[in-house]
């Protein structure tokens, strides 16, 4: 029956997205630890870790696109809840560190010592077992969530100052994670990682299953979005997000439906963020950046919102885009990323998968087929155009 | 005796900065033999040539005097010259002149005997040199030597200060002398009347000087005092907290109105247009270059106008912003009319855009903009110390307030605004152009941020991240002040501005700027549409 509610509605892209996730989660390590370095299919370990970040931001932007794209709720703080799952695991893998350490604290990571602390503050007991952190990568992202949004939804915040608001929530983190005194590290944040579950961190095994394990996230993710966008409550939370009124005053708790949908997809980024620190090996204060957060819209806004395929190839393609930039063009990446950011809104606001949808109902791919994604129909933007 | 030697030493650098304006070389002749006089005779002709000296009253006296009370003036044995003389190694003393300063050389311990003092020799020179700086013609040394004594504060300067306090006429000077004596009555063994007095003036004075130094009397001040004494104490926190409070005041002010520049031009376009403009701050950066510009362009053709470069970039500053921000509008967010949030993420691409069109032109680092000679500086008022560039930030943005708030008033531009503000349709449908109208409206914000950025190119580090710093904190003040009307983004600005600096010393600058943010955050559950709600149908867009 749980089959039938995760994979009962699924529309076909969605599907084959997931499966092909499931696909690389397998194939990519293989490739990477069976064959020689010589060998023509060997992807390179860079590779491995630089898409398996990737895939991380493509759940991000996933999470983002939930409550954005199907919501109405545009967050400019979703990379607050994708730090503290980041912290969640950082504190863990910390304290795996052990003995280890510069210091050879066998209970104090080296931070902690150099800044002269006694004890280990309350807040880090119990993130020496896994299952204790991998429950807060969850919770505490989305406990922050559920009482930032029960405040918000419920007082009817909406639209630019919703944005704000969210914005000043990661600002303030931010500030708050940069403090030495907070436990969590100042400025420098965690790092220098030895080992995750007992593997050893660096090793091409644990980076292939790290990336397996983001690819499986993310596949994850898609099914479970695209069954919650699927359901009975997915349409309400679409028509919510095209007139919240008129869904009110027809009887639905409007703030209950907004606030599961954003709790959700808080927990989405939590998780996100945990898969995405053991891969870069750091998660420090920066990643509370008020732009970072901007820019998870970006790659949302580019692959289309209101689609759930649309945010993982944004990401990707955004972030790919990125990595060529800042390695061979430097000076121009930020060109690039406003000049993109500025094209999408104004010629595709539906972004790329958005747009070829259009394409495909006006019969470009061959003959016209019936309209299955109507994540984004014309008539809401109209909608949103009119107030 | 350190302390005395520190006295000393404050009457002769301040002496030797009114030798080098050259009076000396004209008057030493008619002290030479004055102090000749000094080595000849028993102490009590050495009394009267010191009286002599100080009868004068000629500051070119005081090295030698110094020098006698110190026990290090020595006459030749064989001319009976006067000189000034330090050990040097070896048996041998190098020799100064008494009035010129001048090195003599070195020579032999034997060629020099000392010039002998006693105690009451001792207690003539320092009356006489007390006299010599309390007693100078020129008002600066007077206020400097008295300051002196305040910090040195000797129970033997009483009497030089009595008839000094006698003599003066200048308001202020007999005031610091007056609080001088009183320091050194509290370290004398007057009665306990006189130093009830004293704690009196000292109470008066009220700053950290005098409370350190009642501080330093507290364990001496014997049974009696001791009530008179916490009192003072008592009245100086209190007068030393209440000139804390206004001096935060200030800085909340001066934070405030900072806050107020940078977003009064992001209210505006926010307000008509329903829109926040992330590329604002770059607007403020476009001005901050502008002034950087001029300034260049005036040190290198025309120093002589730096000081009028501010003026002169203010009304470039504007054009340059504002036409920058009618092309936006023409150019991409007229596209966007009605979808606020993607307007929103444009005009961030856009900032990005323009932060890196400005590093590639003018290069990542800062730039230097100079403060103009009427906007360098402080004064003071009480305890309060007040910078001038603050000052007329202050003005400035009030100027620009009340500016704003005429042109929104009083032109039929700003009626037209006001209408497109409430009701856009039924503006359109009574015949204003509301497209020209947006953009207008928006080139006249960005012209404001424009003038901001000048402003804060004087108190801020020119360079392409300026707007990153301020855009965030604008939209605070802007969703806190609510839409639609400037005093919300004034009252928002200001509040924001002294909550903050009133946090500061208790919570540190990080922890109070949170304690804000989280305060907003909580303030929009209350009221979702800010402080000054616009009310009617527009609202529930």
């Amino acid at each position: 029956m749980i089959s039938t509610w995760l994979f009962g509605r699924m529309q076909r892209p969605v599907m084959a997205a997931a499966i092909l996730l499931v696909a690389l989660a397998v194939l990519v390590p293989v490739l990477h630890l069976s064959l020689p370095q010589s060998h023509a299919l060997h992807v390179p370990t860079y590779i491995v870790a630089l898409t398996g970040k990737y895939l991380t931001y493509a759940l991000l932007a996933l999470a983002l696109d939930l409550v954005w794209g199907f919501c109405g709720i545009l967050s400019l703080g979703h990379g607050a809840f994708f730090a503290l799952g980041g912290y969640a695991m950082g504190m863990y893998l910390m304290r795996q560190i052990g003995t280890r350490g510069v210091y050879g604290d066998p209970i104090l990571p080296d931070f902690m010592v150099f800044l002269n602390y006694k004890e280990l503050p309350w807040f880090w007991y119990g993130f020496d077992h896994f299952w204790l952190a991998a429950i807060m990568i969850v919770a505490v992202p989305g406990l922050l969530a559920f009482v930032f949004g029960w405040f918000a939804f419920r007082s009817r915040v909406t639209g630019v100052y919703l944005s704000i608001i969210t914005q000043a929530l990661t600002y303030a983190l931010m500030l708050a994670f940069f403090r030495n005194n907070m436990g969590f590290g100042g400025n420098n944040g965690l790092t220098d990682f030895k080992d995750i579950l007992g593997f050893d961190i660096q090793a091409d095994a644990t980076r292939s299953a790290l990336f397996a394990a983001s690819a499986l996230a993310l596949a994850g993710g898609l099914v479970i979005s695209s069954a919650i966008v699927g359901s009975k409550f997915g349409k309400v939370l679409v028509a919510v997000r095209d007139s919240e009124s008129r869904v009110r005053f027809l009887g639905y708790r409007v703030e209950h439906v907004k606030l599961f949908v954003f709790v959700v997809s808080a927990c989405m980024a939590g998780i996100a963020g945990a898969l995405y620190v053991p891969q870069v090996g750091i998660i420090n204060p920066g990643e509370f950046a008020p732009a970072n957060s901007i820019e998870v819209v970006i790659w949302t806004a580019v692959g289309g919102r209101g689609t759930l395929v649309g945010p993982i190839i944004g990401a990707l393609l955004v972030n790919g885009t990125k990595s060529f930039f800042t390695a061979a063009l430097p000076e121009l990446w930020l060109f690039v990323l406003g000049g993109l950011f500025i094209f999408v809104t104004v010629f595709m606001p539906k972004g790329i998968v958005g747009s070829l949808n259009d394409l495909r109902e006006r019969g470009w791919f061959g003959r016209k087929r019936e309209n299955r994604d109507k994540e984004l129909p014309e008539e809401s933007i109209q909608t949103a155009a009119a107030e | 005796m350190i302390r005395m030697n520190r006295l000393l030493c404050i009457a002769i650098l301040i002496l030797s900065a009114a030798l080098a304006a050259g009076k000396a070389s004209a008057q030493s002749a008619d002290l030479k033999p004055l102090i000749a006089a000094l080595a000849v005779g028993n102490f009590a002709d050495r009394e009267k040539a010191v009286a002599a000296l100080a009868a004068t009253g000629d500051p070119a006296a005081v090295p030698a005097l110094n020098a006698l009370a110190e026990g290090d003036l020595y006459a030749h044995k064989s001319d009976k010259a006067v000189v000034i003389a330090k050990k040097a190694p070896g048996r041998s003393f190098s020799l100064t002149d008494p009035l010129t300063g001048a090195d003599l050389g070195t020579v032999n311990s034997r060629e020099v005997s000392k010039v002998k003092v006693n105690n009451g020799l001792r207690r003539s020179i320092r009356t006489a040199l007390a006299g010599l700086t309390l007693m100078s013609p020129d008002r600066n040394i007077r206020l400097t030597a008295a300051d002196g004594i305040f910090k040195a504060g000797q129970a033997d300067s009483i009497e030089a200060l009595d008839a000094a306090i006698a003599a003066e006429q200048d308001a202020e000077v007999k005031t610091l002398m007056q609080e001088a004596r009183a320091v050194a009555v509290l370290s004398s063994e007057l009665p306990a009347e006189a130093k009830t007095e004293a704690l009196d003036i000292l109470a008066l004075r009220g700053d950290r000087d005098a409370l350190s130094v009642i501080l330093g009397f507290r364990p001496s001040a014997g049974e009696e005092l001791s009530a008179q004494t916490d009192a003072a104490i008592a009245r100086i926190e209190g007068s030393l907290a209440n000139w804390e409070a206004a001096q935060n005041i200030w800085y909340g002010i001066s934070l405030g109105s900072v806050l107020l520049l940078a977003a009064i031009g992001l209210a505006i376009t926010f307000g008509v247009m329903g829109v926040i403009n992330m590329a604002h701050g770059e607007m403020v950066m476009l001005g901050a270059y502008t002034t950087f510009v001029v300034q260049e362009f005036i040190r290198n053709s025309a120093p002589a106008l730096f000081d009028y470069s501010l003026a002169i970039a203010l009304p470039l500053a504007f054009l340059v912003s504002a036409s920058v921000g009618l092309c936006i509008e023409r150019g991409i967010i007229r596209h966007l009319y009605g979808r606020p949030l993607e307007t929103l993420l444009a005009t961030w691409g856009l900032s990005l855009v323009l932060q890196q069109a400005v590093r590639t032109i003018f290069g990542p680092t800062n730039r230097e903009v100079g403060n103009p000679e009427w906007m360098s500086g402080a004064f003071e008022i009480g305890h309060m110390t007040i910078t001038y560039n603050r000052m007329w930030i202050i003005l400035f943005s009030l100027l620009v307030f009340g500016v704003l708030l005429l042109v929104l008033r009083k032109t039929s531009f700003g009626l037209q605004m006001r209408a497109v503000t409430q009701n856009r349709a039924m503006a359109a449908s009574m015949g204003i152009r509301t497209p020209w109208i947006d953009g207008l409206t928006f080139a006249l914000g960005s012209g404001v941020a424009g003038l901001a950025g000048v402003a804060l190119s004087q108190i801020d580090n020119v360079s392409p991240n300026l707007g990153q710093g301020y855009i965030i904190d604008s939209f605070m003040v802007v969703v806190f002040g609510g839409v639609g009307n400037l005093w919300g983004t004034f009252v928002g600005a200001m509040t924001l501005g002294v909550v903050n600096k009133f946090l500061e010393p208790y919570a540190g600058a990080v922890l109070g700027k949170i304690l804000v943010l989280v305060f907003i955050i909580l303030f929009i559950q209350k009221r979702p549409r800010g402080l000054f709600a616009l009310k009617g149908r527009s609202v529930e867009a």
